[in-house]
């Protein structure tokens, strides 16, 4: 039971509309981006984390109250591509009991060549 | 030709740490690097930030890690081609290397280690239909020459740095105008170079467009103007010789992708159970940029990969000879 309570479902609609219901633990400081991944769902999250690549862009289809977004992940909003006003990185999402239901679907994918 | 005993592609924190551990083994190394400093993304893009995990330092910024790295690889006298990118590796008669760069320095080298991170950083391009088409023809993501500018309309987007220091080099520097469009009202940049950017639109030397992005591109084979989306809804076209995005850069596995080397994921597979051998023999990967089951792309386990690939690299270059680990505690470190 104890168990039970620490953990949320979120919903993640991938690139070909696809749901998934994930569950996740609270009690272990995971961010969006690394459930994503830990899910196996196509977030590359290059960058580790750290705001600076937006590989793991969301948008946030329900109407949860998430903490605001820290200026780091402000600027690289501002660089990024096909934001939205609902646009947030994963990465900078914790996972929190506030956030059972939570509803996100994820940005496009950057198709790049590997042209440098 | 630079020759070497080991070349080394990648300068981060685990290539320059190879550089150690081959220079215990009195093997000596030449690194590549396409950043113009050593240190990789612990320099260039997060040297201010705090990493908790090097075993021994309880919490280290990353610039100093690299610094620390450099002072600890000094005796070794280690080479450096920075600012270049490794494009071509050809195999010589007795398995030995040549690695040529983009700017065709060649490198001679019997053994190669590749730490290449996530790979060569690039500009990061906006997903713009057309782009390519003007690349070089109006486009550009470098700056190679400002001269070119010279008497031309320059359109530049972006909100950090690079953005803000070209449009006022620009305006100060012979641009018939210049106007910067940026998708936000605040840059991420340095505050000297944002008010300077402030006071050059207040006078008219830089037509500022916030909360705007350019979403079209358009010309006869050389771009001639773009389209600008503000988000009130309005949208501008503005006549221009140049377009600069500048949005930073991005890592990309970039030409070792072409190596033959067998890759999964954007990442090289190497031989865990052994020494980090990719399937080219001499060819070894350590670091983020290989893969194997349980990896984990962390700085500490991209410093054992080096420790264990320098033994293998050791019997490849001298088959005769016998090496046995020895401790820097007991013998010291001892210079070239």
């Amino acid at each position: 039971m104890l168990f039970k309570m620490s953990t949320i479902t979120i919903t993640i609609i991938d690139r070909n509309q696809e749901t998934h219901q994930v569950e996740c633990p609270t009690d272990m400081g995971l961010n969006l981006m690394e459930v994503c991944k830990s899910y196996e769902l196509p977030v590359e999250g290059t960058c580790g984390g750290m705001a600076l690549c937006a590989s793991c862009q969301v948008y946030v289809e329900s109407s949860h109250e998430l903490t605001e977004r820290s200026d780091d992940e402000q600027a690289m909003l501002d660089e990024a591509w096909y934001v939205e006003d609902n646009s947030r990185l994963g990465c900078q999402i914790k996972l929190g009991l506030e956030l059972d239901g939570l509803v996100v679907r994820l940005a496009p994918e950057l198709v790049e060549t590997n042209d440098w | 030709m630079i020759k070497t005993d080991v070349l080394i592609i990648g300068a981060g924190p685990v290539g320059l740490f190879t550089v150690f551990e081959l220079g215990l083994l009195k093997l000596r190394s030449h690194l590549i690097d396409t950043l113009p400093q050593p240190g990789g993304q612990c320099a260039e893009i997060y040297p201010k930030k705090p990493i908790y995990d090097i075993p021994g330092y309880p919490e280290v910024l990353a610039g100093d890690l690299v610094d620390n790295l450099l002072k600890q690889i000094e005796p070794f006298k280690p080479g450096f081609t920075l600012g270049e990118a490794a494009v071509d590796i050809d195999e010589q008669e007795g398995g030995s290397f040549i690695v040529t760069t983009n700017k065709g320095t060649k490198h001679h080298a019997p053994v190669v280690v590749i730490a290449g991170g996530l790979g060569v950083f690039v500009p990061r391009k906006p997903p713009i239909q057309d782009l390519a088409r003007f690349e070089d023809r109006g486009i550009a993501y470098i700056i190679k020459n400002p001269e070119e500018y010279r008497g031309k309309d320059v359109v530049i987007s972006g909100g950090g740095d690079s953005a803000l220091d070209w449009s006022i080099y620009l305006a100060d520097n012979g641009a018939k105008s210049v106007s910067l469009v940026h998708r936000s009202q605040s840059f991420r940049a340095h505050p000297d170079s944002v008010q300077t950017a402030i006071n050059y639109a207040e006078q008219g030397k830089i037509r500022l467009l916030t909360d705007a992005e350019i979403k079209r591109i358009a010309g006869n084979g050389v771009l001639n103007s773009v389209e600008v989306f503000h988000k009130s809804g309005e949208r501008e076209s503005l006549q221009t010789d140049a377009w600069l995005p500048l949005f930073g850069l991005t890592p990309k596995l970039g030409p070792i992708a072409n190596w033959g080397l067998e890759i999964d994921k954007n990442a090289i597979v190497v031989d865990n159970a052994t020494d980090y051998s990719t399937n080219r023999p001499g060819i070894y990967a350590v670091g983020d940029v290989n893969t194997y089951p349980g990896k984990l792309k962390l700085i500490l386990c991209g410093f054992h990969e080096a420790a264990i690939m320098a033994q293998s690299a050791f019997k490849r270059i001298y088959p005769d000879k016998k090496n046995v680990l020895k401790y820097t505690t007991v013998n010291g470190v001892n210079a070239f």
